[in-house]
């Protein structure tokens, strides 16, 4: 759980020389070491972190399903173009299929790479508010 | 043909079964704690989990429903294996993370988390309760019909009495090995199911010089559908209302996974957030293995076996992946096949078990019976005896609807799971207005609605291949509910929201908020 509160004087973000003037940031907790969730809702580093987490993931799962469900929709009422032969025996709606694997697991990757690069690290920024770091 | 054999498949299987029972034994005997018994002790890795969230949703349905229905239905069989795929993007980017960081044990303590405890939590299981039993139906009507199969059983009395064994066998695997046993078996059977897959397909690819085209050519051949069979519509075709249901079908399955309450709590036998994610990322590859394989399989079945003799086959559909295996690799591969299909019955039936049991011990007995004061062993005990009664309630369930495809009876189970869950997950995660009275609302009117639906649907009643097909009170055309349930429980939710006066609590709020991306207040490392 949190640690204690930091004494004064002892900056968390001390650099050089130039931070004697400057007052340490204060740990997000309250006096029995409990995050105030509602302050670090409104810090910068968490509204950060929404936004990183909003601008990747809301425009994804709606290009998703829009995507499965045009195919879907296409195989329910569009039985004739998804019939259509492309390679021998197989036909555009197998193909399409097919391209609805390919697409999943790109995205996959796409996000595990993206969390990985812009996510996980703001989230460690924001656990550091607390005091609550990841090894 | 098939049974004269039946000493040596029975062998197979009993040699495999007794396999899995030593290793839940040897891992079990340490579980105590109920974390343990329920969570692993959250000790699993992403990989690790990751391969057993597939062996989760591995199942009956996904090797012998899905394999049936393309041998059947040809393409709209197909969809199955699709959906099943991109559904995972679901849980990837929108739940996995956020519930490893906010619950422990169960999905009430999600959809609890800013509510009034007792009413949600008691909500949550008796959701968790009716989709487990739904889900395991479908179960041991797959294992039932694949020892129907070995044995060549075509008596009902004799299936039923098949039903019972695996029944007990499955209570046998929840109350000596818990969370952690189970784990182990799915990670198991995941491993032998897609060497099975990937064996079948590859064999069935090198009887046809390595052709997609030419497996499919051969297909057309032996069916009395003909070309058709490669084309959408064999089962959901002729009119705009089987387009619809087509549709519905495909809704509930993209939506259903991330709300099946065996697959939420697999999410919590890792220790973070990142962990979650990276198992996600790890069943979606090897599921998109597992599904690319079905597809061959299924119309293998077909160009090989022919679509008479699957549906004459103790078993019907569900027998078509077995019956390609006799026809492939004899009398030895198709004992492997069975022996492999039927520990990925036992071992998901096992994860559900101990889902519903789980669920109803930690939020119906401990916080709403006792009020957060149970003692951890009695809330085992609880769960073991729950784990018993829905063992019963699932083998009488099963013997009613024998003879269904299991992917259609999956089917159902995605709908109501997509029906009652999804919305309350969604509406609490990112709606702050949302309420103990919304929560009510969405849950029990997207159940409600779904169990109603189903029970008037094409599927129980009116057709030769429903469950009661003498009868006819079949009032709701489709036969899968999710393309009316689901947009209703949000409906619900938002309304029973609105309506009352009754404020969501801002803290409560702001800590899920909070804690849902970052995991800070939970413990988590």
């Amino acid at each position: 759980m949190a640690k204690a509160i930091l004494p004064p004087g002892e900056s968390r973000r001390a650099r050089g020389f130039a931070t004697f003037d400057e007052p340490p940031p204060p740990l997000l907790v309250d006096g029995a070491g409990r995050p105030d969730f509602a302050a670090i809702r409104d810090t910068a580093e968490f509204r950060e972190l929404r936004r990183r987490t909003r601008v990747f993931v809301l425009p994804a799962v709606l290009g998703f399903l829009t995507w499965y469900l045009t195919y879907v929709l296409a195989s329910a009422y569009a039985a004739e173009f998804m019939s259509g032969k492309v390679v021998g025996e197989i036909n555009v709606g197998v193909v399409l299929g097919l391209l609805q694997f390919v697409s999943t697991l790109a995205l996959t990757t796409a996000y595990a790479r993206y969390a990985r690069r812009q996510i996980d690290p703001q989230v460690a920024a924001v656990r550091a508010l607390t005091a609550q770091e990841r090894p | 043909m098939i049974g004269e054999d039946t000493a040596l498949n029975l062998g197979v299987f009993a040699v495999f079964a007794v396999i899995t029972l030593f290793v839940l034994y040897r891992v079990g005997s340490r579980s105590a704690r109920a974390s343990d018994y329920f969570a692993a002790g959250s000790s699993f890795t992403g990989p690790q989990n990751g391969v057993a969230l597939s062996g989760d949703f591995l199942s009956a349905a996904s090797f012998l429903g899905i394999a049936g229905s393309i041998a059947v239905n040809g393409y709209d069989g197909f969809l199955y294996s699709v959906g099943w795929v991109v559904s995972w993007l679901l849980g990837l980017m929108i739940v996995a993370e956020r519930l490893r960081n906010t619950g422990r044990f169960t999905l009430g303590d999600v959809l609890a988390f800013r509510m009034r405890q007792r009413p949600v939590r008691a909500a949550a299981a008796n959701v968790t309760l009716v989709i487990s039993l739904f889900y395991m139906i479908a179960q041991v009507v797959g294992a039932g019909g694949l020892i129907a199969l070995l044995l060549d059983v075509r008596t009902a009395g004799g299936q039923a009495l098949v039903f019972a064994v695996v029944g007990a066998v499955m209570v046998l695997y929840v109350l000596v090995g818990g969370m952690k046993g189970t784990t182990w078996v799915q990670i198991i059977k995941a491993v032998l199911l897609l060497l099975c897959v990937t064996l079948m397909t590859a064999f069935v690819l090198g009887k046809f010089g390595f052709s997609l085209s030419s497996v499919l050519e051969t297909a057309t051949t032996k069916t009395p559908l003909g070309p058709e069979v490669l084309e959408p519509g064999v089962r959901y075709g002729g009119s705009p209302l089987a387009g619809l249901d087509f549709v519905s079908l495909a809704l509930a399955l993209v939506l259903g996974t991330v709300s099946l309450p065996h697959v939420l709590t697999r999410f919590y036998s890792v220790p973070n957030a990142r962990e979650a994610r990276r198992s996600v990322v790890w069943a979606t590859w090897t599921m998109a293995a597992f599904y690319l394989c079905t597809l061959v399989i299924g119309y293998g079945a077909l160009a090989l076996v022919g679509s008479d003799a699957i549906k004459n086959a103790p078993g019907g559909e569900n027998s078509a992946a077995p019956l390609l295996a006799f026809r492939i690799g004899g009398v030895v591969l198709l004992g492997i096949v069975c022996a492999v299909a039927f520990a990925a019955i036992l071992a998901v039936v096992a994860g559900l078990t101990l889902t519903a049991s789980a669920s109803f011990a930690h939020d119906v007995y401990a916080n709403v019976v006792k009020r957060g004061k149970a003692d951890p062993r009695s809330e085992v005990r609880v769960a073991r005896l729950t784990a018993v009664a829905i063992g019963l309630a699932a083998i009488g369930g099963a013997i009613a609807a024998n003879g269904q495809n299991v992917a259609f009876l999956v089917g159902l189970a995605f709908a109501l799971a997509a029906s009652a869950n999804l919305s309350t997950i969604v509406y609490s995660m990112f709606w702050k207005r949302f309420n103990t009275n919304g929560t009510l609302w969405a849950i029990y009117g997207g159940l409600g609605s779904c169990v109603l639906l189903i029970a008037f649907s094409p599927a129980v009643s009116g057709l030769k291949t429903s469950v009661f097909p003498d009868v006819d009170f079949a009032l709701f055309p489709l036969e899968n509910p999710g393309l009316v349930s689901i947009p209703l429980s949000f409906l619900c939710g938002w309304l029973g929201t609105v309506l009352s006066h009754e404020v969501a609590d801002p803290d409560k709020q702001a800590e899920l908020e909070v804690r849902s991306l970052t995991g800070i207040g939970s413990g988590l490392r």
